[in-house]
Order: structure tokens, then C-alpha cells, then sequence
């Protein structure tokens, strides 16, 4: 007999439970892979597809599925290093030999040789090239992310990708510069 | 709260975490007065002295300016103007090394002073203790005052901000060793500081003034509590002599036990701080006009002569300064940008003074030593006391050099003011003020590239969804336009449906097809030249209806004669009509009346009815040639008896070319009869003789006449119960028409009256046509005499003999009518050329 009721109390309990589980699985579901949204914020959203997937979010849900994190040549060595820290895997060096520090390119149009094509315009990811039919095109630097994209349809190679810049605001202090002491 | 208050007022100071002492150094420029420099041979004025944007551009180079003059004005938000320190030229507008430790070029106007130091025309408030808040704070911002302690804040900002300000301190601390700028300033000018320090009061409506100076300053603060004695609102406090005491937040901290929060600015515990530069600026603005054109700037250091203080003006270069006061240089010589502690090694003497430049620092080895190579870290703890930001210095370092920049963070690492107290303190000499800064300027970096592929991803998604929406849009512009066009579609083949069967039940299918083919036609031709189409396929139809009733009643009565029963003349009629319409939509410059008057027709046959349609189309053809003359055209068709298409078909021809005829530049008034009498000529030959005498009566007509000639086209009756003849017959009227056509000098009177004709033989239709062709080239020939002609009319015994015509449908005289009928048709072409 208190076989019996320990029994029942228990299949109460497992069904309880059951239905409490049930239903938090219902209500409380999560749309979509949450990782893919983490991996997308850390990747630097350059849209350049050379990781070979288009644009980063489509390489974010290819991490996600047990791609390699050492993809992203614009974000360099810190997004792999970032990638690695979330999801538990060794950091490695980037494929291709990469530099593991990139340098911030930006592109820019030779004006005067622009011919107008908007062929480049079609290719920018982020919209960072105006222009119109046969008239001269130019790159919004502040928008432009250094993609690389453009350079190849351009029919007239007129465009070049420049390194930024330094500006006061970024430029750094040079610590490890070797300290040169005369020697009398 | 009042408690607070008190205790500042009873001279209560607080103390923060940490400091240093480092050597003071003071006495070596606090000395001598604030001295006057000449003119220097160029003046560098970098367009941006402050934080915030730089200023609009609105001198050019090679213009000439003076001294006051705005060389900039304030564009976007934070920006303040910059002032041509001197009357000079601007030789160039170029990057030139700016005063930072990159020396980075910046944008810079360089004046070369014409050594007259002409003022522009100064504008000073003439009653600045009325001057509304707007007024001050415009003359703040066009003065170009920035904060002159170090970082270079618009001024005017501050001095309009929103929140409540319970207490403004002035910062006349200057703790930094050798530094005697402020110092000297408020012993040489401590009124105007005064006044400045009142107008702020005017701004902000402080609680309490707070001026807080070190008490290394005594003579600063003898002249400052002087000057300061009427205003029981400005509190002169004395603070210990610390480093850093003179840091914003360590400042506030000492002054009123508050403390700035992380990330904010000292406005948000109702705090406001300016330096005591700055406000002799605002001074010097609001009671002078004069905008910030020079400072004072400290001079010191072993290498130097003369240390001191002197006034420079904006954009002297370090080297006119340092050869002025006398410099020595030792080999390696540094020359520092502000004091030891926090200022940076000049890359190049050739930079310009800016708006916070207090202090040129020319040491000599032994009192500011190279520093050493970096040791390890001995986690001495050191830098941790000596933090005035209670800051663990050394954990950030670890950090920094491990770049964690989120543990950096999370470290307060921006809370640092870079003071140098931990390295000065570091026994390792870890140049630990330097790995924040780099470490700063990442982070700054790496937030400011999270903005931008926020923003890239941002414009990315946009850009997709765009493309994605442009393709739907072009998708559905494919989808929609079919179903549309089949609606249309639907709607027409329903509307041709009922048509039909409306058609269908009036009782003929094929008129109901010929009409809708009519209808196509008509619609085709909607807005062309020739509305009239749909009709004449309209009355087609009719006809070949009427026509096929004729046929049946024709079986009926064979050997009966009735002229109007005859589909032939039916048709006849009705393409005479049909020209006779097109003639009158012909280009006439002069009014035509034409009349057509239509018998009763009855044709029975299609072939007739072709030969009709060609036959008036050639008709219309002529009739919209170029007519010059008015020409009355009365094409009056009599009852055709020809019970024989070829006949009508030959009327219809001759009918057209008597239109023709009538088109023709007549210059001369003429009246043309045209009476055709009936033929009653049962002979072919008969009838080809009779032509042929007629084209040569009209040859003689077309003939240039001089004088007006009454051209009278009398054509004998001939006896024509043949269609040859009636053939004949058709074509003297052409050739009558063209004669009437020729250039005459008098207007004629046309009147092309048709006479029944009736043929029966194939040839004499060919030969008839024939003839006409004839006749038609002699008539194009040239004659120059002229001629009168009398054509034989022919119009005498018209209907007899229309009656006794028969009817024979032949088809191959159909055929030979429709060549003669081609070739007088080119002919009177040619003819109408030559006229």
C-alpha cells in the first residue's frame, strides 16, 4: 500500500513537473541561435566576404555551426582571439597568414579617372559609394569599411584602398620604440 | 547643506587620496614681471586650439589682417573662432606640426606680421553689468576664449550650461613644478581676474565663489584677497601645496568634499571650474573686445637664460620664445610642452604657442633625467598610494599590457587624469602613464569601430532589404502587368462577342465580320487623316448585302434592263460618293462645294466592288493633290444602268480623274463642262475612234492658253450599249478633266457629270484602255499654241441610252479596265507634274 501512494505521489510529481517544463518551453522559447547574435556583434561587419560566406552574418551562423574562427582577416587577431573566449575554443593564428594586426583601409576613387560606370556603387555592401550614370563617384570615407569589394569591378582601376590616417584622436604613443642612448 | 557652505566659508579644506610632492621649481620664472616679446617673423596658428570642431575658414591666403581679426567662425557645435594675433599677411594655409606629442600636421594659417601691430576695431560691452546672458555668452564665443589650463573646453559652453551651478571654483591652484603662469597673472592682474570671476557670477548666479590657490602663492593670494574684497560671493581659499592638486576633480574634492561621478562632469553635482586664465580672457573680451589673442606662457628651465613669464602672442613659435629669454641648448635637449609631470616632449621647436600652451620646459640633463629602461614590476604598491583617483595603477597596467581592455575598463581606467604621480612615484620606472594612454586611445578606438560596424551593419541591412524589396517590386510589376492586360482583354473579347452577336442576329455573319473588321480599321486609323474608312467598310458591307439581294432579283429578271437594279452602278455610286467625300478633304485653300449626289445603287457582284475600292482609292489619291484654284467640283452621278461592273468600275475611273482635273491650277476662269453622254456605242471600235478623237481634243486643251478660253468638253453621244465604249467614253472625261487641269488663267466651273456607261467586251475595255493611255500622253505633251477646244458632249441622250445597256459581267474586262485604269492613273500623275 505505501508502495502504491509513494508510487502515485511520484507519477504526480513527474507530471507536474512535466507540464511546468512543457509549458516554459512554449512560453519562454528563444527565436534563433543566440550564439549567432554574439558572434555577429565581435565580427567587424565589413561585409567583405573574405572569410568566403557573404557578409558576416551568414560567417557568424557558419561559426555557429563549427566553422573556424580564424576566418576574419579585417577584424585580425583580437576577433579571433574574442571568437575563441566565446566559444571555448583555442585561438589560432588566421588562415592565409594574415596580418594579425590589419591596417585600416579605407577606399578612395581617383576622381578625374572615375568614367561613371556604378559599377563599384553595386558592389558596395554598405552603401558608402554616390555617384550616378556618368558622372564621377565618390566614397564616403566615414561609412566606408575597407571591404576591399569594390576594387575589382571597377573597369578602370581607379580605385585605391588608402590607410587611414592617424588622427590625434588615435594616434598612440609608441612604447615599444627602442630607446636610443649615446654612447660617449 | 548649509552646513557644507559654512564649513567652506570658515575655510575648511578637505583632502583627496594620494598625491606627490615633487620639487617645486618656481622661483626660477615667478620672479620677473610678465614680459613683452617683439614681433616674431611668423606666426603658426593651428585652426583648432580646443576640444571640438575647428572653425569655418573665412580668410584667404595672401589676404591681409589685423590684429582681432576672426580668421575663423564658429561652424558646428564646440567650436570657437581663432583671431589674428597680430596685423600681419597670411602667407599660407597649410598642415603645419601641431602641439601635441605626435605633432601631427594640422590645418594652420601662417601671418607674417607687418610690425605694426594695427588693432582692428575693438568692440567692448559698454555696460557689461546689463548685458543680457546671450550677449555675454556670444561675446565669450566670438572672443575664441577655450579653457587655458590644459585641456582647451569652449568656454562658452560652460559658461551657458543648464544645470544649476551652486558653487564656481576658480583654478588657481597651478601645482605642476615650474609652472608660474597663473601665478604671475594674478599678481600683475588680479582686478581683472576679479572682474572676470564677476562676470561668470552674472552667468551662472553661483551660491559661493571659490578660488583656490596653492599656498606657495602668497603673493597671489595677498593680491587676489585684495582685489577681491568687495565681493563677499568670492572666497579666496588656500590649499596645500600637492600634486595634483590642481586636477578638476582633486580640486573639487578639496574645495567642497564632493566628488565628480564616474563619466560625469563636475555641472551634475553643481559644480562649474575655470582657470584663472580663462576668466582674464573673458575679462579682457567683455570690458576690452578683445578676443584671445595671447597668453601667458612660463619660460623656464636650466638651459634658460632669462626664465620667466612672458605674454605670447597665438602661434609664436616654441623657438622665438626660447631665443628671446636666452637659450642654451645642451646636446640632446628636450623641449617640453607644459610642466614635467604632464607635459610632452616636443618633436620640433618650430611648433606654434596655442591656447593651452602654459608652460616651455628647456631642461638641462640633471633636473629632468631621460628616464630610464623600463624594470619589471615589483608590486611595490607605490603608484597605488600615490593615485589622487584611488586607482590600483598597477593592476592597470597589467592589464593594459595584456590590452584586456574590458578589465581596463572595468578598472576605472578613465577615470585616470594622467597625472604622472604613480610613475613619478614607480621605482621601475615604468612609464605607466603612458601604457593608460595608449590604452585609452584603443578603447576609444575600439568603441568608436563598434559604432561604425554598428552602423555598417546597420546600412548593410538596409542596403539588403532595399535590393530584396527593389526585386519584389520588379517581380510583382511582371505579375501585375499580365493580369491587367488580360482584364482588358476580357473586357474586349467580351465586347467583340456581343458585337458579333448582335451581328449574328441582324442576320448575316459576314456582315457582322465585315463590320468588325471595319470597326479594327476605324480604330487603326483613330486620330489618322482618313476617318471615313469604318464607313466606307460599313457601307461595303451594306452593299454586299444589298448586293446579294440584287443578285437574286437580277436571276429573277435577267433579260430586263433596270438601271436600279444594278449592283455594278450601285457600286459605281457608291465609290463616286466615296472620292467625291475624299476630294472634299483635300487640301483646297479655297472653299469647294462638292455635292454628291447618290442614286440608288444595287450591286450584286464582290469583283466589281474590288475594282470599285481600287478605283476610289486612286480617286482619293488625286484628289488631295495640291489645289490652287477654286474649284467647284460637283460630281453628280446619274442612275447607272450598266448592268455590268467593268462599266461602273470605268465610270468610277473616269469620274476620278474629272476630280482631278478640277484640282488642276487653273489661272484662268474657266468653265468646264464635262458632260459625258451616254454611250450608246454597241462597237468597240466605234467607241476606241470616239476616244481617240477625244484625247486629241484635249491634248489641243491642255495647250498653254494666254487667254481665258471657255473650254467646253462636248463629247458626242456615243452609242454605247458596249462597255467599250462607256470605257471610251470615261476616259475622254479624264482627258476633258485634264485639260480642264492645264494651266488656265480663269477659274473654271467643273462639272463632271457621269453618264451611265455600259460595256459588255473584255476588249473593247483593253482597247479602251489603251486608248486612254494614249490620249493621256498626247495630252502631257507640250503645245504651245493655244487651242480652244470643243469636246462633243456627250451628254445628250444619257438615260435612253443607260437603258439599253446590258448587263454582262465579264471578269477579264474587269482585269483590262483595272490596267487602263493603273495607267491613266500614272499618267495623270505625270500630267499633274507638268502642270
Amino acid at each position: 500500500m505505501t508502495l502504491l501512494y509513494a508510487l502515485i505521489a511520484l507519477g504526480l510529481l513527474a507530471l507536474i513537473f512535466g507540464l511546468i517544463l512543457g509549458f516554459a518551453a512554449v512560453r519562454f522559447r528563444v527565436e534563433g541561435n543566440p550564439v549567432v547574435e554574439q558572434i555577429d556583434t565581435i565580427l567587424p561587419q565589413t561585409q567583405c566576404g573574405q572569410c568566403g560566406y557573404p557578409g558576416c552574418r551568414p560567417y557568424a551562423e557558419a561559426i555557429a555551426n563549427g566553422d573556424e574562427i580564424n576566418k576574419c582577416p579585417p577584424g585580425g587577431d583580437a576577433t579571433v582571439k574574442k571568437l575563441a573566449d566565446l566559444m571555448g575554443v583555442e585561438a589560432k593564428p588566421l588562415a592565409g597568414g594574415e596580418q594579425a594586426e590589419p591596417v585600416k583601409t579605407v577606399a578612395y576613387i581617383r576622381e578625374d579617372e572615375c568614367i561613371g560606370c556604378t559599377k563599384c556603387i553595386q558592389a558596395c555592401p554598405v552603401d558608402a559609394i554616390v555617384g550616378a550614370t556618368r558622372q564621377m563617384h565618390t566614397v564616403l570615407i566615414d561609412e566606408c569599411t575597407g571591404c576591399d569589394l569594390c576594387v575589382e569591378p571597377c573597369p578602370v582601376d581607379c580605385i585605391d584602398m588608402l590607410p587611414v590616417a592617424p588622427t590625434k584622436q588615435t594616434w598612440k604613443w609608441q612604447l615599444d620604440a627602442i630607446p636610443v642612448t649615446q654612447i660617449d | 547643506m548649509e552646513k557644507l557652505l559654512e564649513q567652506i566659508k570658515k575655510g575648511t579644506v578637505w583632502v583627496f587620496p594620494g598625491g606627490v610632492h615633487p620639487p617645486q621649481q618656481k622661483s626660477l620664472s615667478n620672479n620677473a614681471p610678465i614680459a613683452r616679446l617683439p614681433l616674431p617673423e611668423k606666426l603658426v596658428l593651428p585652426l583648432k586650439q580646443h576640444i571640438g570642431a575647428s572653425g569655418k575658414l573665412i580668410v584667404e591666403k595672401s589676404q591681409h589682417v589685423l590684429k582681432g581679426q576672426p580668421l575663423t567662425k564658429p561652424s558646428a557645435n564646440w567650436s570657437v573662432p581663432v583671431h589674428a594675433p597680430t596685423s600681419g599677411t597670411i602667407i599660407d594655409i597649410t598642415p603645419m606640426p601641431s602641439a601635441h606629442p605626435s605633432a601631427l600636421p594640422e590645418l594652420s594659417i601662417i601671418i607674417e606680421p607687418d610690425g605694426k601691430d594695427t588693432w582692428c576695431e575693438l568692440s567692448p560691452l559698454a555696460n557689461p553689468a546689463n548685458a543680457s546672458h546671450d550677449e555675454l555668452i556670444d561675446v565669450i564665443h566670438n572672443a575664441g576664449i577655450s579653457g587655458m589650463g590644459g585641456a582647451g573646453f569652449p568656454t562658452y559652453v560652460k559658461a551657458d550650461i543648464k544645470q544649476p551651478i551652486e558653487f564656481l571654483i576658480v583654478n588657481a591652484v597651478e601645482c605642476e613644478p615650474y609652472i608660474t603662469a597663473d601665478d604671475t597673472l594674478m599678481r600683475e592682474h588680479a582686478a581683472e581676474i576679479i572682474k572676470g570671476i564677476e562676470l561668470m557670477q552674472q552667468l551662472l548666479n553661483p551660491t559661493l565663489c571659490i578660488i583656490g590657490i596653492e599656498d606657495n602663492k602668497p603673493e597671489a593670494i595677498t593680491a587676489m584677497t585684495e582685489a577681491a574684497k568687495h565681493n563677499e560671493h568670492i572666497l579666496i581659499q588656500t590649499v596645500p601645496t600637492v600634486y595634483p592638486s590642481g586636477g578638476e576633480k582633486q580640486l573639487i574634492k578639496l574645495l567642497t568634499n564632493r566628488e565628480v561621478p564616474n563619466g560625469g562632469i563636475p555641472a551634475d553635482i553643481g559644480i562649474l571650474v575655470h582657470n584663472t586664465g580663462t576668466l582674464f580672457a573673458i575679462q579682457q573680451a567683455v570690458y576690452e573686445g578683445k578676443p584671445l589673442i595671447e597668453r601667458v606662457v612660463t619660460v623656464t628651465g636650466n638651459t634658460i637664460h632669462n626664465p620667466g613669464n612672458v605674454w605670447a602672442l597665438l602661434g609664436t613659435e616654441i623657438k622665438h620664445l626660447l631665443d628671446c629669454q636666452g637659450f642654451s641648448p645642451v646636446p640632446q635637449q628636450r623641449v617640453v610642452m607644459g610642466g614635467p609631470m604632464m607635459g610632452f616632449t616636443l618633436p620640433t621647436v618650430r611648433i606654434g604657442v596655442v591656447k593651452t600652451t602654459n608652460c616651455i620646459l628647456a631642461p638641462d640633463h640633471k633636473e629632468l633625467a631621460e628616464p630610464g629602461p623600463e624594470k619589471a614590476c615589483i608590486r611595490c604598491s607605490a603608484c597605488a598610494d600615490a593615485c589622487p583617483a584611488s586607482l590600483l595603477p598597477q593592476q592597470l597596467q597589467w592589464f593594459a599590457k595584456s590590452k584586456e581592455y574590458d578589465k581596463l575598463q572595468e578598472h576605472n581606467l578613465f577615470d585616470c587624469i594622467e597625472c604622472g604621480a604613480c610613475a613619478y612615484v614607480c621605482p621601475s620606472e615604468i612609464p605607466l602613464v603612458q601604457y593608460y594612454r595608449v590604452a585609452k586611445v584603443e578603447i576609444k578606438e575600439q568603441i568608436a569601430e563598434k559604432i561604425k560596424s554598428d552602423r555598417a551593419k546597420e546600412r548593410f541591412d538596409a542596403r539588403k532589404a532595399r535590393l530584396e524589396q527593389e526585386q519584389a517590386e520588379r517581380k510583382n510589376r511582371h505579375k501585375r502587368k499580365p493580369a491587367a492586360k488580360s482584364t482588358e482583354e476580357q473586357q474586349k473579347v467580351a465586347d467583340a462577342l456581343a458585337r458579333v452577336k448582335d451581328k449574328t442576329s441582324d442576320g448575316d455573319n459576314k456582315s457582322a465580320v465585315a463590320a468588325a473588321i471595319a470597326r479594327a480599321k476605324a480604330k487603326k486609323q483613330g486620330g489618322e487623316l482618313e476617318p471615313d474608312n469604318s464607313e466606307v467598310a460599313k457601307e461595303r458591307a451594306a452593299r454586299k448585302e444589298q448586293a446579294r439581294l440584287y443578285k437574286e432579283q437580277k436571276a429573277q429578271n435577267n433579260g430586263d434592263d433596270e438601271a436600279v437594279d444594278d449592283k455594278k452602278s450601285a457600286v459605281a455610286a457608291a465609290i463616286a460618293r466615296a472620292k467625291a467625300k475624299k476630294a472634299a478633304q483635300a487640301n483646297e485653300q479655297t472653299a469647294t462645294d462638292d455635292t454628291t449626289n447618290e442614286s440608288p445603287v444595287a450591286a450584286d457582284d464582290k469583283k466589281a466592288a474590288v475594282a470599285a475600292a481600287i478605283a476610289r482609292a486612286k480617286a482619293k489619291k488625286a484628289a488631295q493633290a495640291n489645289e490652287e484654284t477654286a474649284s467647284d467640283d460637283t460630281a453628280s452621278e446619274s442612275p447607272v444602268a450598266a448592268g455590268d461592273k467593268k462599266a461602273a468600275v470605268a465610270a468610277a475611273i473616269a469620274r476620278a480623274k474629272a476630280k482631278k482635273a478640277a484640282q488642276a491650277n487653273e489661272q484662268a476662269a474657266s468653265d468646264d463642262t464635262a458632260s459625258e453622254s451616254p454611250v450608246a456605242a454597241d462597237d468597240k471600235k466605234a467607241a476606241v475612234a470616239a476616244a481617240i478623237a477625244r484625247a486629241k481634243a484635249k491634248k489641243a486643251a491642255q495647250a498653254n492658253e494666254q487667254t481665258p478660253s471657255d473650254d467646253t468638253t462636248s463629247e458626242s453621244p456615243v452609242a454605247a450599249d458596249d462597255k467599250k465604249a462607256a470605257v471610251a467614253a470615261a476616259i475622254a472625261r479624264a482627258k476633258a478633266k485634264k485639260a480642264a487641269q492645264a494651266n488656265e488663267q480663269t477659274p473654271s466651273d467643273e462639272t463632271a457629270s457621269e453618264s451611265p456607261v455600259a460595256t459588255d467586251d473584255k476588249k473593247a475595255a483593253v482597247a479602251a484602255a489603251i486608248a486612254r493611255a494614249k490620249a493621256k500622253k498626247a495630252a502631257q505633251a507640250d503645245e504651245l499654241a493655244k487651242q480652244s477646244e470643243n469636246t462633243e458632249p456627250q451628254i445628250n441622250d444619257e438615260s435612253s441610252e443607260g437603258s439599253q445597256q446590258t448587263a454582262q459581267e465579264k471578269k477579264k474586262a474587269a482585269v483590262a479596265a483595272a490596267i487602263a485604269r493603273a495607267k491613266a492613273k500614272k499618267q495623270q500623275k505625270e500630267g499633274n507634274d507638268q502642270s
